[in-house]
């Protein structure tokens, strides 16, 4: 059944233009209602697929248990971030319909991206997942004339355009060695061309332009002014969804430079130090939380390499696992934020103040996502951040598990002093939060799945395992 | 796992570990804030009463794990669920789920706002506590000590004094930046051991590099010292006592400071025998500062809570110089002074909080004098004070008396050196003693009422075990000699053969 290969992603495509016609009559309510029961009717696609292997389109497109699987976490992420999203607060009313159609766009070209085993097919989902974004960043309501919003999608697309032609100019290396634009083509013949410069720097540019998608230093820089310039529930799926595509498609193009490249390492672990440090050291100074994350989410990406630079198997599934759990957390912490923020405001630290007394039930889902994200027990942070120095460790590393470990100890003051606020100081605002039924379950969710799969990986963490093998 | 009396039957180490988390569930749906209470007070008191087969059951005469269990937890990294009891923990655990109730009991009017949210903490805690001393796996014992940071965090920092964000955080970041290399420490010991494993007593007694043994013990030396605290890094603590609710600091100095000195004990002296040889000589020194600078400290202070919070700096300098001393003597006395710090400074806190609820202020000047109007309190008080200096009759001699005997042993000088420090906690007790009881009359000019028979309830059962191990402490130390034998054992073959010069 070769449409089964591919029912997730026509699901999202019929979706998808059938949300264009909501767009004719403007109708935002029946948007939000079909985006949302598209971003279910394709997780449950996902889940039913996830067994399912094959390849299409002159194998370009692969279809297996490591895509199946980035699949079903894309589609669920995307839900979630357009159930807490709401009703769109920042949103200017006529784009609201728009604005679906380019989420759920967004999904299929990361959805796309996962499956992508040619470079040009990776290139055109990569776009069609990106453009998408560039749009979305601008759509925020103009409420204060700054057009802060615009800054931000411009500064989005001129960064995302250099890291695109550098992963083009990098795919041309590539190409020009090996006479393929087949990754299953081009792997074999670079083991013996791994001793090259250009095959190294051919690998290293394609990697910079996914290492921008998640972030790492030094292709970090749009990060804090997008978070800030887009809407919050932009900056949801901006903080979130993407990093999974991201990972897998790193994950794909550092099996390549295995096991010879250690060029390629060496630069990872560069790359790994200073973002989290940098990361660390700049989340430090920010009073606006949606900086704060963005700076967190650097200094997480610079974990993540923690496990691609390894080489092995254990260390990719603990990358994914990794990420996952970043997913989840994160999503944690941006779904508080939607909530708190009354009209789309951009929130500040300061205005977390006494959530506890506004809503328990936030300020323990913003609880248990800081303190994941710091990597304390027995939330998932911490066996993600355990297992991956445990790789390095086993690599070789042991410097650059040290300065991890240093990192992790960093990076507690600002995730305590978010949660500092939340808990210890009094509301200026004393009025209670009103949550939506769907919100509240979602973020009881969201609790339970950071805390289960902290107190028992081994299913995530399998499942991740044999993903890899698939590919490997 | 010839290491491990297996458990068959009822999993008590579980149900201890496990009945307070369920509790603090249950606790978030309780209708009202003395319902709460009532229930956090029964769940505590189950706990201790339900621990009390550890103790009969326990065969002394193996150094063996007792009450084990074992479950895969992490199969692809070798992680698992593994408990146990020895001689050294289980005084611990004991004094843990003993000490719980009376923390709860201490809070029923001292705590009066978020009532449900405070016994939610004290349970996660109790949970934690139990699980660090009873884990026998490196991961699990991990996990455990972290988590007890959110909880102690929250109790500090929505419960506490004036300054309770100041020391609710420098606790945290303290504790949390202390144990990041502890980690990375295991995570060393896991890769150095063939078959790859977390299991505590399976990586005791590997025979890894001097370099190797002297880097994994710094690591956790840093931990465990941030932890216990040993003068240089105990700033954190009189921070976190003097702003803590008083079942908050109660737990820190009756339980949390122990959790290090028993890391040195599990960790440090069987895992890396050969560094904490060479290494001894300045963990001796160390400790005898502390001593010196706890009294000394404790000495000038106006603050009741702070004089105490100092105090432990001495006591538990105490606890690291009989942990070094590296003999039968030594080690024994430590683990029974853990355990007299634990009963006696708890009481203290409980007493320092009893006045806070009466006149609001922890100020020594303000509570002079109140002998004449509280004389029951004021008898407690002086027992609890006496048996802090270590007065013959008291607990605190035994474990003293013992420690210093074993020091000699070690080195004469070093523990010369330490002997004012006992001299300074008489001055320092006394001179708190003095002011309370007869420090003139006119001040308080409020009247304040004697204790009440909860608050005589909380505090009679620290007395009777002030005088119970004071007087009789075989019961105690009968528990211990197998595990400490065999500790020294595994201590000992590297010592007789390496280190015999490096000593003076």
């Amino acid at each position: 059944m070769k449409l089964m290969l591919f029912a997730p992603e026509l699901i999202l495509l019929l979706g998808s233009l059938l949300i264009f016609f909501f767009t004719l009559s403007g109708d935002a309510k029946k948007a939000r209602q079909t985006a949302i029961t598209i971003g279910i009717a394709a997780s449950l696609i996902c889940l039913l697929s996830l067994q399912q292997n094959g390849s299409l389109f002159y194998k370009a497109y692969q279809v297996d248990l490591f895509s199946q699987l980035f699949k079903v976490l894309i589609a669920l992420a995307m839900t979630v971030v357009l159930i807490f999203g709401g009703e769109l607060k920042d949103i200017s009313p006529r784009m609201k319909p728009e604005y679906y159609l380019f989420l759920i766009l967004s999904g299929l070209g990361l959805m796309m991206l996962v499956s992508s085993v040619e470079l040009i097919t990776l290139f055109v989902a990569l776009e069609l997942s990106s453009f998408s974004l560039y749009l979305m960043v601008p759509m925020r309501d103009d409420r204060q004339g700054l057009r802060s919003q615009m800054e931000a999608g411009v500064k989005y697309i001129l960064f995302a355009v250099m890291a695109t032609g550098t992963m083009l100019f990098g795919m041309s290396y590539l190409f020009g060695m090996t006479g393929s634009t087949y990754l299953a083509e081009i792997a074999p013949q670079l083991k013996t061309l791994m001793s090259e410069p250009a095959a190294i720097v051919g690998i290293a540019m394609i990697l910079s332009g996914f290492l921008f998608k998640l972030a790492v230093f030094p292709f970090h820089f749009w990060v804090p002014d997008v978070y800030q310039g887009a809407a919050n529930e932009t900056t949801s799926f901006i903080a979130s969804v993407p990093k999974l595509g991201a990972v897998a498609i790193l994950i794909r193009i550092t099996m390549l430079a295995a096991p010879e490249g250690t060029a390629i390492v060496t630069m990872l672990m560069v790359f790994a130090v200073a973002s989290m440090f940098y990361g660390n050291l700049a989340a430090l100074v920010q009073k606006d939380i949606k900086r704060l994350l963005g700076f967190s989410g650097i200094a997480h990406a610079g974990f993540v390499l923690l496990g691609l630079l390894t080489f092995k198997q254990e260390g990719y599934a603990t990358s994914i696992f990794y990420i996952v759990g970043y997913v989840l957390m994160n999503m944690a912490c941006f779904l508080v934020l939607c909530t708190v923020s009354k009209n789309g405001e951009n929130v500040q630290i300061a205005d977390l103040n006494g959530l506890y007394k506004r809503s328990p039930l936030m300020a323990f889902t913003l609880a248990t996502g800081m303190m994941a994200l710091a990597g304390i027990p027995p939330f998932v942070g911490f066996v993600g951040k355990f297992m991956l120095m445990a790789g390095a460790l086993q690599a070789g590393h042991l410097a650059l598990v040290i300065l991890a470990a240093l990192n992790t100890a960093i990076a507690i003051y600002y995730y305590l002093s978010v949660l500092k606020v939340t808990y210890c100081d009094a509301p200026s605002d004393a009025s209670a939060l009103e949550i939506g039924f769907t919100t509240k379950a979602v973020s009881l969710a969201l609790i339970a799945a950071i805390i289960t799969i902290g107190v028992n990986p081994s299913p995530v963490l399998e499942i991740a395992n044999r993903a890899v093998a698939a590919i490997l | 796992m010839d290491f491990l009396v297996m458990n068959e039957g009822f999993p008590l180490l579980s149900a201890l570990i496990f009945l307070p988390l369920f509790g603090a569930l249950v606790t978030m749906f309780l209708p009202s804030e003395q319902a709460a209470r009532l229930w956090s007070l029964l769940i505590t008191s189950i706990t201790a009463i339900l621990s009390i087969p550890l103790y009969t059951g326990f065969n002394v005469a193996t150094a063996q794990y007792q009450f084990g269990e074992h479950h895969a937890w992490i199969p692809l990294w070798n992680i698992n669920y593994t408990l146990g009891v020895d001689g050294i923990s289980l005084l611990l655990i004991l004094l843990t789920t003993f000490i719980m109730p009376f923390c709860v009991l201490a809070s029923w009017r001292y705590i009066a706002t978020r009532v449900k949210s405070f016994m939610v903490c004290m349970m996660v805690m109790e949970c934690a506590m139990i699980g660090v001393f009873a884990a026998l796996d490196f991961v699990l014992f991990y996990i455990l000590w972290e988590a007890m940071l959110i909880p102690m965090y929250l109790i500090i920092g929505i419960w506490g004094g004036p300054r309770k964000v100041y020391a609710s955080i420098k606790f945290f970041i303290y504790t949390l930046a202390g144990s990041v290399m502890l980690l990375v420490a295991i995570i060393a010991l896991y890769l150095a051991s063939a078959p790859h494993t977390f299991s505590i007593p399976a990586l005791m007694g590997g025979h890894y590099s001097s370099t190797f043994q002297i880097l994994v013990f710094l690591a956790f030396f840093l931990a465990f010292a941030i932890k216990v605290p040993m003068f240089p890094f105990h700033t954190w603590l009189p921070a976190a006592h003097v702003e803590a609710p008083t079942a908050g600091s109660v737990i820190l100095a009756s339980v949390l400071l122990k959790m290090g000195t028993y890391g040195f004990l599990r960790f440090c002296l069987p895992i890396t025998p050969l560094a904490t040889v060479t290494l001894t000589p300045y963990i001796l020194w160390l400790s005898v500062v502390g001593i010196l600078y706890g009294g000394f400290t404790a000495l000038a202070q106006k603050d009741m809570k702070k004089l105490i919070a100092y105090s432990s700096v001495g006591h538990m300098g105490f606890v690291t110089l009989g942990i070094f001393a590296l003999n039968s003597a030594g080690i024994e006395g430590s683990l029974l002074q853990m355990i007299n710090h634990g009963v006696t400074t708890g009481a203290l806190f409980l007493c320092v909080g009893m006045i806070y609820e009466r006149n609001h202020s922890r100020e020594l000047a303000n509570a002079t004098g109140i002998g004449k109007q509280m004389p029951i309190f004021v008898t407690f008080l002086a027992f609890f004070s006496l048996s802090s200096l270590a007065f013959p009759g008291t607990n605190s001699f035994v474990g003293e008396f013992l420690i210093l005997a074993g020091a000699f042993k070690r080195n004469l000088i070093i523990t010369a050196c330490a002997v004012p420090g006992a001299i300074l906690a008489a001055a320092y007790m006394l001179r708190m003693l003095q002011k309370v009881i007869w420090g003139g009359i006119d001040n308080p000019k409020q009247t304040l009422l004697d204790l009440n028979v909860r608050e005589i309830v909380t505090l009679a059962p620290f007395l009777l075990f002030v005088f119970w191990i004071g007087l009789g402490p075989e019961p105690f130390l009968s528990v211990m000699h197998s595990s400490v034998a065999h500790l020294l054992e595994q201590v000992g073959t590297v010592q007789a053969s390496a280190v015999a010069g490096l000593l003076p």
